[in-house]
């Protein structure tokens, strides 16, 4: 009885936060929104007696999201409404109503045929952690080093991307240092 | 799910919410006495003896001020954004045990909400929740001194959390489980089996990162009252600001609870004796926060992240190594 209680609460409550995320205008109540809706997918995790996934849903999307609100800080005034671009609506809606009928049957495609079983049962008396860790070593092992390849990339993209002078630091230079490297960096757009 | 437990859990969550909000009030009763000693001052006098009445009068204030919600803001952020700081708080302590089981009137009570097996991330991961408050009041505030709090929230965020998990690995590593009452069972053996012996740079990176998270003096630059007023606070008034205090200060106690379960025996065997000694070594990293803040400055946010990410990582991911290799040979 809980546990259906619990789930249609839930339930109800992400897909109303992410119809808040999609149709508002207002930069922080998407984000917000959004947050929320990610920490409340989390109950599903802790309904299906998945712990482990549970609390890592919360603490990796409370980071992830905290990092869309520095962007939102950066290119938004977040307490004035964002002027959107309206193109054709319908075609807005028919495309993402596809997109979502589609995301269902290729989910659901398999399952209704009964190809999908459980080829990992459940071991008894060993934690939901552990469990999580013999599928991701054993079955699992080159999907999850293929992310970690996958992390290394976007990371080392990062610091080229972001790592140009890095080893100057204006708090560690005097004004007159300050006012050479500003001279550099004109003479370079100029010539 | 029978009803005496249910009957049970709802009488524990009500006592941890009204012994932890009424703590928070006499913590700050606490902070301001030992500030003021530390530097010859009285402190707070005059409201009863010794002052001890002042967190009743400073309730008072908060519950009666007029709660003024100023225009420009955006309403239902800015009304939110304390309840998030207060109400993670609480909702972290669900798994914390703060005793030892005991008996009363022949009924075996275990004083922990909810003994579910990953505790330790749980209650990481939802007080990383808490800081959303600050971030969520201070952009919603429409004010440029909460602006720059609320972007000091977010890097302070991305700092101090690596290292928080980075450095609590390597003892799960040790115990092979993530519930603190494995954690406790583990130490159970006395002062020689404690965690802080074979992990002692672990706890001292969490301990550091403990401060991160509690927003507590070295890093206290999300509310920083001399440099950007109150930060995300300058808005708010009444009992909406009550909140955000609330929820400091019972973090604070919630993660003086977490350091001692995690690598100084908790509550040990269980006895009445090992009880006292998990209270007073949550009342000694409670009063350590208080210290620190009489007598450490304030760093940078540049300072903090460069502590966070170019020191403390790479020791937390030496540290973890380091465990490994000796756990496997």
């Amino acid at each position: 009885m809980f546990e259906a209680v619990a789930f249609y609460l839930f339930a109800f409550l992400t897909i109303a936060m992410f119809y808040i995320v999609v149709t508002t205008k207002q930069a922080l109540y998407a984000l917000t929104a959004l947050a929320a809706g990610m920490i409340f997918i989390s109950a599903f995790f802790f309904i299906l007696g998945a712990d482990f996934l549970g609390a890592i849903q919360i603490i990796v999307y409370t980071g992830a999201v905290m990092a869309l609100y520095a962007f939102g800080m950066m290119f938004f005034d977040t307490t004035r409404d964002v002027k959107e671009k309206q193109g054709n609506k319908f075609i807005i809606v028919g495309l993402s109503t596809l997109a979502a009928i589609l995301v269902v049957v290729i989910f659901a495609a398999p399952m209704v045929s009964e190809n999908v079983v459980a080829l990992y049962p459940i071991v008894e008396g060993v934690g939901n952690t552990q469990e999580v860790g013999v599928v991701l070593f054993t079955k699992y092992l080159i999907p999850f080093e293929l992310a970690a390849v996958m992390l290394l990339v976007a990371m080392i993209a990062g610091i080229v991307l972001a790592g140009k002078k890095m080893d100057l630091s204006l708090t560690l230079m005097n004004s007159e240092e300050i006012e050479e490297a500003k001279k550099q960096k004109n003479k370079k757009v100029l010539s | 799910m029978d009803s005496a437990y249910l009957i049970e859990t709802i009488i524990k969550v009500v006592v941890i919410l009204l012994v932890f909000s009424a703590l928070a009030g006499i913590g700050t009763y606490f902070e301001r006495k030992v500030l003021a000693f530390m530097q010859r001052r009285l402190g707070p006098m005059n409201v009863g003896p010794y002052g001890v009445l002042q967190f009743g009068a400073d309730a008072i204030k908060l519950f009666t001020k007029e709660d003024i919600i100023p225009t420009g803001v955006v309403a239902p952020i800015f009304k939110i954004a304390p309840v998030i700081t207060a109400a993670t708080a609480f909702m972290a302590a669900a798994a914390i045990p703060f005793l030892p089981s005991f008996e009363i009137f022949g009924y075996e009570v275990h004083p922990i909400v909810s003994d579910i097996n990953v505790g330790i991330i749980y209650i990481l991961g939802v007080m990383a929740v808490g800081l959303y408050g600050p971030l969520l009041g201070g952009m919603a505030s429409a004010n440029k001194y909460s602006l720059i709090s609320a972007a000091r929230a977010a890097a302070v965020f991305i700092s101090y959390e690596v290292v928080t998990g980075l450095a609590i690995l390597a003892p799960i590593m040790m115990v092979g489980s993530l519930s603190l009452i494995d954690f406790n069972e583990y130490q159970a053996g006395g002062i020689g089996n404690w965690i802080v012996w074979s992990q002692p740079v672990a706890f001292i990176l969490f301990w550091i990162a403990a401060f991160a998270e509690t927003g507590r003096t070295p890093f206290h630059l999300i509310a920083n009252d001399h440099e950007i007023i109150d930060g995300f606070g300058t808005e708010y008034s009444g009992m909406r600001w009550g909140l955000f205090f609330i929820g400091e200060y019972a973090n604070m106690f919630f993660i003086s609870f977490v350091i001692p379960l995690l690598f100084l025996g908790g509550y040990g065997d269980g006895s009445f004796l090992g009880a006292l000694g998990l209270l007073a070594k949550m009342s000694f990293f409670f009063f350590f926060f208080l210290w620190t803040r009489a007598a450490w400055p304030d760093v940078r946010p540049d300072q903090l992240m460069w502590l966070c990410w170019k020191v403390l990582m790479p020791i937390a991911v030496i540290n973890v190594v380091i465990t490994g290799f000796v756990m496997m040979f």
